[in-house]
């Protein structure tokens, strides 16, 4: 017996209901399911890959929201990464140095995929753009890029021993042999200063020094192809810097490894790498080769950094520029040029037009105005003069800290 | 058995005896310092010189721990002349800091003791031993006449009180008497201005977390200086700091010392530090000192092994070498110390009597001392 409704079969009542629903929707229209808007436009051009360069960055940003008020609504975005391109040659090193706060660690760790999405740009590893990686790819991938953290009191479990700390991941992604494990472990840890009896201890008992020798050991042991030491060797004393510089550069002939090293110790960047870049707030200011940075160093910045190394001779006459006051705050960064408000050499325009990334010489970046073409003056002028007219204010000097 | 192989098993019958031992010793130490009324004769002293504000006589600091005594430090005597620089280098674990923590007397107590030598503080008409100090003559010459700025400026500041009463209270307590609490805000305010903090006034009433390392590392200074010391120990002050600012605070410290003609004792393991900063030089290895002079010495004249090995192994921008030097090897276990010299098993300069006991200080001029057997038979050269 079927039911029935004011004489109605099932098959008509259910057609009137949908047109009634119908109705109703266009009645009632549902807001739309926008995706969310993104927060900057992709405005690079596509990366064209090439295989002698093992990384290729372009325009990379990374922003990271202020949240704010009651609901923790976003009230506004720490540019930690704003834009920044380079590419890495296969089987060298690339220094990457900067004050603290100017983004070289979220730099390396934004390449690596450790620190959420990205915001905007490019990062092709081996011609494979890391950030379109399905879990399970980036998984098989994590084997062949490594990172040594900064902090070796914090990056390391405090309940696994050292041998269990080096070794899980070994295990987990099985480079060797349950039978080679042994064996295997201990030949890193000897490449990294450590003895076999260390194996069952915790690192509590090791010294930062010690630590960060096994943050080293974990890291090498996946026989990575690409390696982001995370300032490697500030934490360590002079004499142990020099073995595991040493070590570094021994590993990278043997196994054909490429390195971007994070640093605030210029020596030591200048020793260890093939190209540096040189960072301040989020942005490169300065990219090239070693031996051009440092004979011939561009950017205000880049001089000012370099003068204030420390060198190891009583009698060594110090030229010193001495930047005023620190780092400006990356979540409202200076208008125009960032680093205008410390620049010894700054000029009216700095203070409206961001400077462009010119190739100043062969294979030797800069973004200042200062080595701007005409073309690039006159764009510049045209920017300030908008800038004018908007009514954009000049950022205040900001107060000698 | 296995374990029992390995460097560093104690069995626990053995780790019980060393820990009773330690109780014993440890409380002989506590005991002789709880004593109150400790009459002054018994803590006053000399000077061997006068110009110095700090003489390190014969040092021995050890710690009574359960794998066994570490000698921290062994046996370092170095004077801190007044007005100068004196600074201390070597690498983590070669007793630097816990050199000066004894000048200070904050060892980690009841485990660390010093167990014999003197460390004379001058206070002008006088001079204390203050090793033998009690603790409430310490107090007293904690701030007024040494005190110290600490490595890492994160830690060193309490992040629950705003900077103003922290540094209004080390101000309180050494040096308030009769003062009120405007003057002593003011003096607070001063300080800040001092060591280079333009808006002093909106400092004074931030917590600690609101400012950059730099600023922290200032804040940390302004407090050691409030008392005007006449020792200022910089305990690695700019090590955690960027190099941009690390020449700011080093511009600081040396206008600083100036102008409250004080001296410093400045610890670090950065010899381009060292260089720019002392006047003379202090080189630590393994809880002993292996070489001392003016820094002129120190940097043209290397002598110890050490000294020359520490050189080589830092990269200096501008001087391309293919590979650092390293010293081969690692600092000796410091509750096993071998007793021929430290350095011998890391040494690549050894001569034949390296195989005796460990070498005594000699002088290589005036103010150069070095203790090495290769300079036996040169001294004065």
């Amino acid at each position: 017996m079927p039911y029935m409704k004011a004489g109605k079969t099932d098959d008509e009542v259910f057609e009137e209901n949908k047109q009634a629903s119908q109705q109703h929707a266009e009645d009632f229209p549902k807001p739309k399911k926008t995706k969310r808007e993104k927060l900057v436009e992709d405005d690079h051009a596509p990366l064209i890959y090439d295989p002698q360069y093992i990384l290729m960055v372009n325009r990379l940003k990374k922003y990271f929201p202020i949240k704010g008020g009651m609901i923790s609504k976003t009230v506004g975005h720490v540019k930690a990464v704003d834009g920044v391109s380079f590419n890495l040659k296969r089987g060298t090193t690339m220094g990457l140095v900067g004050e603290s706060g100017c983004g070289k660690t979220t730099l390396g760790r934004v390449i690596l995929r450790l620190s959420g999405e990205k915001t905007a740009g490019q990062v092709l590893f081996n011609g494979q753009e890391v950030y379109d990686l399905s879990p399970k790819e980036m998984r098989a991938m994590r084997t062949k890029m490594q990172i040594i953290f900064q902090d070796p009191f914090s990056s390391l479990s405090p309940r696994l021993p050292v041998g269990e700390i080096i070794g899980e991941a070994v295990r987990e992604h099985g480079i060797v042999s349950s039978a080679e494990f042994d064996d295997y472990i201990d030949g890193v840890m000897d490449n990294c200063g450590l003895q076999p009896f260390h194996k069952d201890r915790y690192p509590h008992e090791f010294s930062g020094g010690q630590r960060q020798r096994i943050c080293i050991a974990r890291a090498l042991a996946l026989n990575p192809e690409f390696v982001v030491c995370d300032e490697p060797v500030s934490a360590l004393d002079v004499s142990i810097q020099a073995q595991i510089i040493n070590l570094l550069r021994e590993l990278q002939e043997k196994y054909k490894l490429t390195y971007l090293f994070i640093s605030h110790d210029l020596s030591v960047v200048e020793h260890i790498s093939d190209s540096v870049g040189v960072m301040y707030l989020g942005n490169l200011v300065e990219y090239g080769s070693t031996e051009n940075i440092f004979s011939r160093p561009l950017h205000p910045y880049t001089e000012a950094l370099f003068s204030a190394i420390p060198v190891p001779d009583p009698d060594a006459k110090m030229n010193r520029i001495i930047l005023k006051g620190s780092i400006p705050s990356p979540a409202n960064p200076p208008k125009g040029c960032k680093f205008h408000t410390r620049c010894e050499k700054c000029m009216e325009i700095c203070k409206y037009a961001a400077p462009e990334w010119t190739e100043v010489e062969q294979g030797h970046f800069c973004a200042c105005h200062l080595y701007n073409d005409a073309a690039a003056d006159q764009r510049a002028a045209q920017a300030m003069e908008a800038a004018k007219r908007e009514g954009v204010a000049p950022e205040k000097e900001e107060e000698a800290l | 058995m296995a374990k029992k192989k390995q460097e560093g098993y104690l069995s626990a019958r053995e780790a019980r005896r060393i820990s009773r031992e330690n109780r014993r010793i440890t409380n002989g130490f506590e005991k002789q310092r709880k004593r109150k009324n400790v009459p002054e004769e018994e803590y006053l002293t000399r000077m061997h010189d006068a110009n110095n504000s700090v003489e390190f006589d014969d040092l021995h600091t050890y710690f009574f721990t359960d794998a066994g005594t570490v000698k921290a430090v062994d046996g370092v005597s170095f004077d801190v002349p007044i007005g100068k620089t004196v600074g201390v280098v070597g690498e983590s674990g070669c007793g630097k800091s816990v050199t000066s923590l004894s000048l200070m007397q904050l060892l980690q107590r009841p485990q660390g003791q010093v167990v014999s030598g003197q460390i004379r503080l001058n206070l002008g008409d006088k001079a204390y031993d203050v090793t033998k100090a009690p603790n409430e003559v310490l107090q007293k010459l904690r701030g007024n006449y040494v005190s110290m700025i600490f490595q890492e400026p994160m830690t060193a500041l309490n992040p629950v009180f705003r900077i103003g009463e922290q540094i209004n209270e080390v101000i309180e307590l050494h040096d308030g008497e009769g003062k009120s609490a405007e003057d002593i805000k003011g003096r607070t305010i001063e300080l800040l201005k001092m060591v280079g903090i333009a808006n002093s006034e909106g400092v004074y009433s931030m917590f600690p977390h609101e400012l950059s390392g730099g600023m922290r590392q200032r804040v940390v200074i302004a407090m050691a200086l409030a008392c005007n010391p006449k020792v200022i120990i910089a305990d690695e002050p700019t090590t955690a700091l960027d190099v941009t600012i690390q020449a700011q605070i080093l511009d600081i410290l040396r206008q600083l010392k100036d102008r409250i003609n004080s001296s410093i004792m400045f610890i670090t393991h950065d010899l381009g530090v060292i260089a720019e900063m002392a006047d003379y030089v202090v080189v630590m290895y393994a809880g002993r000192i292996v070489e001392k002079g003016t820094a002129d010495d120190i940097f043209h004249h290397p002598a110890h092994p050490y000294t020359i090995g520490l050189m080589a192994s830092k990269p200096v921008v501008g001087k391309k070498i293919d590979k650092l030097y390293s010293i081969p090897g690692k600092v000796p276990n410091p509750i096993n110390m071998p007793n021929y010299c430290y350095f011998k098993d890391r040494c690549e300069m050894c001569v034949e009597g390296c195989e005796g006991a460990y070498p005594e200080m000699i002088s290589l001029s005036d103010t150069h001392k070095v203790s090495c057997y290769r300079y036996y038979g040169k001294e004065g050269e």
